[in-house]
């Protein structure tokens, strides 16, 4: 992974601040999702985000709705990771179902202010962030397989055609 | 050590003995989505299939935008009838039924020992029936769909033991409120919440389905309550399939037991913009708004619009606010027209709109315009959620929000009991 930089929220961003309600059954392609991630929390976010920056927020990251825009949004932003100090079950499911990878590194998210740049090693499962390194767990090696393949559904469709040859 | 009813569940659908924190490829043996059906039919064309894997699993309920209210929602509607159609999926709701957790429930799917999985975080509602039932994604419905399994990491549970009688104008909705406000919007989450005690044998299913809605906005996977004989005799003529009674064990081991001692508690509003920030209603009554709410997947049914229309009768809604009331379902819908409630609340003032989501989302019906305020029956009060990014959301029972809707302020029901 190269360096990016970071965007730093507090406790409990939910879902319907990263990605409004109004638009759930009305933006439907993912580019399009983009221009709307986070549009009522940071309003500058969507315009200013550059590929490869990482999200960053404190606890329950995720929050709310089960909508996969949440996640699906942030990565077509360019989002190359999500950093918190934990996730809500069904954000965190959705993002690595979407390609996204989710990092749960409270010691990392405390030692890091909003523009500074970290760098993540998720096969070591460290956070380089300019006050030191940091470990987290590295996910179980059935989910990183979901995440290498770009997702679920791309997963599910290499899965499927395996298990037919 | 005995077993959780989580871990029951789970174990008997892995086919070996499982505990929390082990993960498990399971099988569900219903799988819910809703307006959202659409997007899920893109993922599953993605992967090239003829056919869904067992149609006989999949319910969907359209209810989020209906009837559809533009050209976008009506062709998300159309796709998924033609989809339906096509793949042959008998349990179909189109727009006229309401709520999905609510015609879900009454349709007897909703069964005790079942593994439901639902394509909406508030799925884990049909604890309230003793089953186990959580929410999922879009791309996970689609793989369910196309596979007929998911993996699931078996939660720890937590127990929260109530005992006590509820006073006077004090409901199960302001039970839910006052634990998710003590406890925080992420104590239960990746956990199972167990419903437990004395006090909860008096509950009625609509106010079992508050709390395990609910348990979603403290973060649960899913939900439980004991199904009792209350449950078994109201399944009786609905159940879909047979079904197993599964409790957890004597001396399952649990992550934490909480007590609550529900005779204390006094009406509690969620103010905004978070589920967690609760205040008893004396807190925050004379706060003016603009539109109440009553409805939504938690607290939309026949005991709810009762209990509005028990305040409301004879008496006018405050000028210069709205009220909108929206029955959970067809059947609720009728139920409220039989008792006489809705009469009243039409004389009183409120709007009675189709059975459905209503404005909770933001996507029709009622969005708030910026600076103005909304006192809602709803589950959620994030920023911006029922409209512009500038106006707020208070959270309470139908009987804190009837009251409110009589003084154009927030208003302590317990005056009008």
């Amino acid at each position: 992974m190269s360096k990016g930089k970071v965007w730093k929220y507090g406790n409990d961003v939910n879902t319907d601040v990263i990605f409004p309600g109004k638009y759930t059954y009305s933006v439907l392609d993912p580019e399009e999702m983009a221009k709307h991630a986070l549009e009522d929390l940071d309003p500058a976010f969507a315009r200013e985000v550059k590929s490869g920056d990482i999200v960053m927020g404190g606890k329950n990251f995720g929050c709310g709705s089960s909508r996969e825009q949440a996640a699906t949004c942030l990565k077509y932003a360019g989002v190359q990771a999500v950093v918190a100090k934990s996730f809500a079950r069904i954000f965190f499911r959705n993002a690595i179902n979407q390609g996204l990878p989710v990092v749960q590194c409270a010691k990392a998210v405390d030692s890091v202010e909003g523009g500074e740049e970290i760098d993540i090693d998720f096969s070591k499962g460290v956070v380089e962030t300019p006050k030191g390194v940091f470990d987290f767990i590295p996910l179980p090696e059935s989910i990183l397989r979901i995440l290498d393949a770009g997702g679920l559904i791309a997963y599910t469709k290499i899965k499927m055609r395996k298990e037919k040859n | 050590m005995g077993q959780t009813f989580s871990e029951k569940v789970l174990s008997a659908k892995a086919g070996k003995s499982v505990g929390a924190g082990e993960i498990v490829t399971v099988s569900p043996d219903y799988i819910l989505s809703h307006d959202n059906s659409a997007a899920i039919i893109k993922e599953f064309h993605k992967l090239d299939l003829p056919r869904v894997k067992c149609a006989e699993k999949i319910v969907i309920v359209l209810d989020h935008v209906v009837p559809a209210s533009s050209e976008r929602y009506a062709q998300n509607h159309k796709e998924i009838r033609e989809f339906v159609q096509e793949q042959n999926i008998p349990h179909f709701f189109d727009v006229e039924h309401g709520i999905c957790h609510q015609v879900f429930s009454e349709n007897g799917f909703a069964l005790p020992g079942k593994l439901i999985l639902g394509a909406d975080s508030h799925t884990p509602s049909y604890g309230a029936f003793g089953a186990f039932s959580a929410g999922i994604g879009r791309s996970e419905a689609a793989s369910v769909w196309a596979t007929d399994e998911i993996w699931l990491k078996v939660p720890e549970t937590i127990r929260i033991e109530m005992s006590g009688k509820l006073p006077a104008m004090v409901f199960a909705k302001d039970v839910i409120l006052k634990i998710i406000g003590e406890e925080g919007a992420d104590r239960a989450n990746y956990k199972a919440v167990e419903f437990a005690g004395p006090a909860v044998r008096g509950f009625s299913l609509a106010s079992r389905l508050v709390m395990t809605n609910m348990a979603a906005e403290m973060g649960a996977k899913n939900g439980y309550f004991f199904p009792d004989e209350i449950t078994l005799a109201w399944l009786q003529d609905k159940a879909q399939s047979e079904f197993d009674v599964v409790v957890s064990d004597s001396d399952a081991a649990y992550e934490a037991v909480l007590t609550y001692d529900i005779s204390a508690i006094e009406p509690q509003v969620a103010c905004p913009h978070t589920v967690d920030n609760v205040r008893a209603v004396t807190e925050v009554e004379g706060t003016p708004f603009h539109q109440a709410v009553i409805g939504t997947c938690t607290n939309g049914r026949v005991e709810d619009l009762k209990v509005a229309a028990r305040i409301l009768k004879g008496k006018k809604i405050h000028p210069g606010i709205r009220v909108l009331v929206i029955p959970a379902s067809r059947n609720e819908y009728l139920q409220a027209i039989r008792d006489g409630d809705l009469e009243i609340l039409v004389n009183a003032g409120c709007l009675i709109l189709n059975p459905g989501c209503g404005p909770c989302l933001g996507a029709h019906q009622g969005i708030l315009a910026p600076g103005e305020v909304a006192v809602s029956t709803a589950n959620r009060n994030f920023r911006g959620r029922m409209g512009s990014r500038d106006s707020a959301i208070y959270l309470a029972s139908p009987a804190t929000v009837a009251a409110s809707a009589l003084e154009g302020r927030i208003a302590d029901p317990r005056k009008y009991a």
